[in-house]
């Protein structure tokens, strides 16, 4: 290093409190005037030993804990973790079950890409997007409440299906969003899109080839950008994905923006998607009908003794789950989100890893960002799109 | 999806001599039990193999098998785009004995290493940075171990006195209550209260 160079070095903190970090994020950045040469996260401020607490845990008391890891999409979350299970049990899912599912997911997408797309404008200096997205939001966060009792935490994806149906009007009222919603992001869009200073802030920012995205172990949009269709939905289906029509939007530069534009077109396939779910439903029941892991309806616990029993056993002992060990992943809005789950024949798993997409992408900071000014790591840092819940675990 | 897990192993146990111990599969996916000290031959195989190119790490994590003298199993999954599949390979070692990093071939594998080391203690050679990173500055112990208790050993508050965060032994009101739901007539293990007399009598039988 010159001496020019290291008179200019200097050594900055940023964080753990800072807004544009996305949450709990410190960073220890090595600057060289204004241009990052080092980037090193601290992450773990929220660790809260999910993992350790799950082994810990039923199955069935297991999965709340996954509503508090990306708490911006909850349900999509704990969707993975239903999968490990249900696969280690060999249950399948009736029909409607998985509609719902579905139709839920994608309300997941909407929730997330809606808070990301409009906080990294917050982050490149725009006020507007975020108050508009955030109405969206919470109209969406009240069908998640109607559907589960619950904002956020819902706990709705129980093995074996869902807690429960939804009732008529609510499928009405999620229909008739779906109607107004593009218009919202056709509003969001004519902010930003074309703006000047959001692409002064993000064209070009933050590149990543395909070669790196995928030794970065990149998933989701992160590596779509790349120019890699590579969507978990399409390429392993899960649920009822292959019966419902939507297109993959992929990059071609691998910057922000690409990034930017592809969530926004996400957005209109996840309506598109509610949409066909919602058309295509069909009647009949949302959970197994094997009392030995979904509890029975409280109208038959009054009637039946043998109901009461189940009840009683699942909501003390739980199910079992067989021996073994499976790795189930979903495309979640951040990219794969995996469950690797180990079960030991009891009633709790033995082991229970998550893979988060947010703590892979995060690891790629360092690389993303150096040789970048010091304004465009927030920028990346909305761009990679990461949620502390998952990060630190 | 059997016949390509079939194959795909057979084709890995002929690319790898020497290195596979064994492998299986089940739920449609595929294990591959290697020695540790040639993880990084493997993983080199399994990205360029023109039949395999499993080009992304997905997830490296340690399990704790506290009653095996090999006590921790280091699990990787691999994902192939172009060939859609996935793999899992893994590998056993023991508390003392390290196992060669695997960052120069995945870059992602910089953080699961050091969570693995966080988390259980496992230790990785050649590792370009192998710091604790999701447990608190001066942390110690590994907190996923299986004898590592859920509560921990110390916790933080602020001292109003000291104007500074101090840290102190866990202390609680009401000790963990980790029950044992399991039913008494199999596999329970826990004795009840009250009921020491009743299973020595069936052991002295």
């Amino acid at each position: 290093m010159s001496d020019t160079a290291s008179e200019n070095s200097i050594t900055l903190n940023f964080g753990p409190q800072h807004p544009a970090a996305h949450g709990v994020l410190r960073l220890v950045m090595d600057l060289d005037g204004e241009i990052v040469t080092r980037v090193d996260p601290h992450i773990g401020l929220l660790h809260r030993g999910t993992e350790k607490l799950i082994e810990h845990k039923t199955y069935l008391q297991a999965l709340p804990y996954f509503d508090r890891l990306d708490y911006v999409a909850p349900m999509n979350q704990e969707h993975a973790f239903a999968l490990a299970t249900e696969r280690l049990l060999g249950l399948e899912v009736p029909k409607r079950g998985q509609y719902i599912r579905v139709l839920y997911c994608e309300i997941g997408r909407l929730l997330n890409h809606l808070l990301n797309v409009t906080t990294q404008a917050m982050d490149c200096g725009a006020l507007t997007p975020p108050l508009w997205g955030f109405e969206e939001r919470e109209k969406l966060m009240v069908f998640y409440e109607r559907a589960s009792g619950s904002r956020m935490h819902a706990a709705y994806f129980r093995t074996g299906g869902v807690h429960q149906d939804l009732p008529p009007d609510l499928i009405d009222d999620i229909y008739k969003f779906c109607e107004q919603f593009p218009r919202v992001i056709d509003d969001i869009d004519s902010l930003l899109t074309e703006s000047r200073i959001f692409k002064q802030r993000n064209v070009d920012i933050g590149v990543v080839t395909r070669a790196d995205a995928e030794a970065w172990g990149f998933t989701g949009v992160m590596l779509r950008s790349t120019g890699v269709a590579w969507d978990l939905r399409r390429a392993q289906p899960y649920e009822c994905y292959s019966e419902l029509d939507f297109k993959v939007p992929v990059g071609k530069s691998g910057d922000n923006y690409d990034r930017y534009l592809m969530r926004m077109e996400e957005m209109r396939q996840s309506t598109h998607l509610m949409k066909q779910c919602i058309e295509k439903m069909p009647k009949g029941p949302v959970v197994t009908e094997d009392h030995k892991i979904s509890p029975p309806r409280r109208a038959e616990m009054k009637q039946s003794m043998e109901a009461l029993i189940h009840h009683f056993k699942l909501y003390t002992e739980g199910y079992r789950v067989p021996a073994g060990e499976v790795y189930a992943a979903v495309e979640a809005p951040k990219g794969e989100f995996g469950v690797y789950l180990i079960g030991d024949g009891s009633n709790r798993p033995y082991r229970c890893k998550i893979r988060a997409p947010s703590f892979v992408h995060l690891a790629a900071l360092d690389y993303m960002s150096k040789g970048h000014m010091l304004a465009d790591v927030s920028a990346i840092i909305g761009s990679l799109d990461i949620v502390f819940g998952e990060v630190d675990r | 999806m059997e016949e390509r897990l079939t194959e795909l192993g057979k084709h890995l146990q002929l690319a790898l001599p020497g290195a596979v111990r064994g492998q299986s599969a089940a739920f449609e996916e595929l294990t591959l039990e290697i020695e540790p000290g040639e993880v990084v031959r493997v993983m080199k195989v399994l990205r360029d193999d023109p039949k395999c190119q499993f080009k992304i790490l997905v997830d490296i994590c340690g399990v704790d098998w506290p009653q095996r003298a090999q006590r921790f199993d280091v699990v990787y999954h691999l994902l192939s785009l172009t060939n859609n599949f996935r793999l899992r390979v893994k590998l056993q070692v023991d508390e003392d004995t390290a196992v060669p990093s695997i960052v120069a071939i995945y870059a992602a594998a910089n953080w699961f290493e050091r969570e693995a080391f966080d988390m259980y203690g496992v230790s990785f050679t050649d590792h370009p940075d192998l710091r604790r990173i999701l447990t608190d500055y001066g942390f110690s112990g590994y907190p996923l171990r299986k004898d590592f208790p859920l509560t921990g050993y110390v916790e933080v508050r602020y001292d109003d006195e000291q104007k500074r965060v101090v840290y102190q032994p866990v202390q609680l009101v009401q000790e963990y209550r980790d029950f044992d739901f399991m039913s008494p007539w199999e596999g329970a293990k826990t004795i009840l209260p009250g009921d020491e007399k009743a299973v020595k009598k069936v052991g002295g039988e």
